[in-house]
């Protein structure tokens, strides 16, 4: 009994490691950061606003993965060749789409995207006001009693209103 | 204040059911959907965009390598980005091999790959490639916008990228959007 579970456990391990280890993994590439001080902080700057195709939540930057530092690579030699830093990222929107964009433009297909967090907290905001406006003319204070609902009244409790 | 109709409270108060109710299954639907795509799958910038300018060199015993001219042929073609380290090329290799063998024209950029181990590799389980290019440094395969090896691009007669398939091969791939693209029967 322990023993076939041993083996379970063995056979999930072995698994997980080649599941581990079977992915994409060439050879680590090592960073070559440019001479000049100010270009390499640039350089890195903008690899910060990239996103990492393989990792997707991590910026170029941050990403270990070998395409990660590639793309680093590729960005300071468009910073060494002149480029801006809006070229840059263009470069690499042109080969891998506004996907690379950490803070993707606003334009038509996005517009959603920036837009539509106001809007739904507008839209939040009118049925909340309108539903508590409604709510008060409901609750507001009810007519006084007439006359004859006075006496009723005062018949049924056996005592005399005192008015409000 | 009873002079208000007696029904419009009743149709307030159905609303405050509907709506939230109506945002709560429109909102569910739509994240439904998303949770059907594959987050993993970054749409190509290239699709109906010609192929980027490259000249690779050939691979070990084939040093014809592979350049932007040879995918403009008049005739759709693919390419395909492989290495030998690369698990799931094994597992589409075959249905590579299958291809060749229905005339299909397939180039392969080897990326980042032991031009000894590629070699051996297509020696041992077949070689479908009509032109190979070896991309050591990967940078070809960047301008292709690669982000993960395997990947499939079905170009078209006039050297247009049509489109791009992301890991392995699937039969339904092939069958739904590959064959149609290439025009085969």
């Amino acid at each position: 009994m322990i023993a076939g579970l041993r083996i379970v456990v063995l056979g999930l391990g072995l698994a997980l490691a080649l599941a581990l280890f079977a992915g994409p993994v060439p050879a680590q590439v090592i960073d070559n950061p440019l001479a000049d001080p100010a270009a390499e902080a640039r350089a890195r700057d903008i690899s910060r606003t990239l996103r990492c195709l393989v990792c997707q939540n991590q910026s170029i930057e941050d990403s270990n993965a070998p395409l990660a530092q590639d793309l680093r690579q590729i960005v300071r030699e468009r910073v060494q060749a002149g480029d801006d830093d809006e070229a840059v990222r263009r470069f690499l929107v042109a080969r891998y789409g506004d996907w690379v964009l950490l803070r993707p433009p606003f334009r038509g297909a996005t517009l959603m995207l920036w837009v539509g967090p106001v809007l739904i907290l507008v839209a939040g905001g009118a049925v909340v006001a309108l539903l508590y406006r409604r709510q008060r003319r409901q609750t507001a204070a009810p007519a006084p009693l007439s006359p004859e609902e006075a006496a009723r009244l005062a018949a049924l409790t056996g005592r005399e209103q005192t008015p409000s | 204040m009873t002079t208000e109709p007696a029904d419009k409270p009743e149709k307030i108060i159905r609303w405050s059911f509907i709506l939230p109710i109506a945002t709560f299954a429109a909102l569910a639907a739509a994240l439904g959907v998303g949770l059907t795509l594959n987050p993993r799958e970054i749409p190509s910038a290239l699709i109906e965009k010609p192929v980027p300018q490259f000249a690779l060199p050939g691979l070990g015993e084939r040093p014809e390598g592979l350049k932007t001219a040879d995918l403009a042929s008049g005739k759709p073609q693919l390419v395909n980005v492989f290495a030998s380290w690369c698990v799931p090329c094994r597992v589409e290799h075959p249905m590579l091999m299958d291809l060749a063998r229905r005339g299909v024209v397939i180039n392969g950029i080897n990326y980042k790959d032991d031009p000894g181990a590629a070699t051996a590799w297509l020696k041992q389980d077949g070689d479908p490639f009509a032109r190979i290019g070896a991309d050591r440094q990967g940078r070809v395969s960047i301008d292709f916008g690669v982000y993960g090896v395997p990947e499939t691009f079905v170009i078209t007669g006039d050297g247009r990228i049509a489109y791009k398939h992301v890991g392995p091969l699937t039969e339904d791939a092939i069958k739904d959007k590959i064959v149609p693209l290439l025009g085969l029967k």
